[in-house]
């Protein structure tokens, strides 16, 4: 593969800048990705994406409950791991704006995932006596 | 010279945007896992998830983001082949993903296991359907940003749309990590 492809680069990126255009500031990259981060966040992937598919179909652990809590964890740090080495996330990109955004939207999700799923556990639970089966099952 | 700037607009407000983007993504996760056990006297996970396929699809997605990272890596290298190459790939895969999906999807159908079988259902449609659509629009804009890089070449606006699309498509990749985790595997599970 050739390394540059001639006029289609540094020239037109140089042209765009003056007359403080900030589009031209736009076009840098914004981080420093390397093929070693890929390969890095490739082999975790991998294997943390590995490790819950033989968890649950070769049934490695007696109880379900603890196969679930288990593959949760794994997520969570299969997700870490791709917004490190994939989003190239850090504290600082962008000022710390865009880490301050997904902390933002992290408490969001937790309130609205832990949130339902709690307010409606109790609702089965205390709410609805009989479920659809007992129904139909009733004389 | 260029020397690092901490100001992308662009790709800061894309970034809230994909926030925006796991919100709904979160919302229908919520339902997902308030309905997911609610057969209704239909089957359950068990009975109509397919594992291997699932894995295979993960795969897939997996390969695809990697393969996008490639794309980044040449386009910071500004070449231009090597770039369309790596996204043609990625489209390629991404592609596959979809056409796997449907068939899962039309199959569940066809069985009569279709979104109006039991909440369950509904809530599985929704989410994974959600998930399905949003794959589909980023292999449109890929095509599309490969047609601006054929015509104009890897100039800075390109390369700012290149780096948007690369954000939303390791985005979809994250959330597939909740929906084979949270809908295939622990619906698998008793």
């Amino acid at each position: 593969m050739s390394a540059t492809d001639p006029g289609a680069l540094e020239p037109s990126a140089a042209s765009e800048t003056p007359g403080g255009d900030d589009h031209g500031v736009e076009g840098a990259s914004p981080f420093h990705a390397t093929l070693k981060d890929y390969l890095t966040g490739l082999s975790l992937a991998a294997i943390l994406t590995a490790i819950p598919f033989w968890l649950v179909m070769s049934r490695v652990l007696g109880s379900p409950g603890a196969t679930t809590a288990l593959i949760l964890a794994i997520a969570v740090v299969q997700i870490v791991v791709h917004v490190i080495y994939f989003l190239h996330m850090n504290t600082k990109s962008e000022g710390g704006w865009s880490f301050l955004a997904l902390i933002f939207t992290l408490v969001l999700v937790v309130i609205a995932l832990a949130g339902s799923l709690w307010v409606m556990y109790h609702l089965n639970r205390n709410v609805m006596p009989v479920s659809v089966e007992q129904m139909r099952n009733a004389p | 010279m260029r020397e690092f700037h901490p100001e992308h607009p662009t790709l800061l407000g894309f970034w809230i945007y994909l926030m925006s983007d796991t919100l709904v993504f979160a919302c229908l996760f919520a339902c997902y896992g308030v309905l997911g056990r609610s057969y209704g006297g239909g089957p359950t996970g068990a009975d109509v998830f397919d594992l291997p396929i699932v894995a295979l699809n993960t795969a897939l997605l997996l390969l695809s983001s990697i393969t996008y990272g490639f794309a980044v890596l040449q386009i910071q290298r500004g070449a231009r082949g090597g770039t369309l190459l790596w996204l043609a790939l990625t489209g390629i895969l991404g592609a596959a993903f979809v056409g796997i999906e449907l068939r899962e999807f039309a199959q569940l159908i066809a069985e009569g296991n279709g979104p109006q079988r039991s909440a369950f259902l509904s809530s599985f449609f929704t989410l994974v359907g959600t998930h399905g659509l949003h794959v589909s629009f980023g292999i449109v804009w890929l095509v599309t940003l490969m047609i601006q890089v054929v015509r104009h070449g890897l100039i800075p606006a390109n390369k700012r749309r290149l780096l948007c699309l690369s954000m939303f498509w390791h985005f979809l990749d994250l959330v597939w990590i909740g929906v084979f985790t949270f809908v295939y595997l622990m619906g698998v599970l008793p």
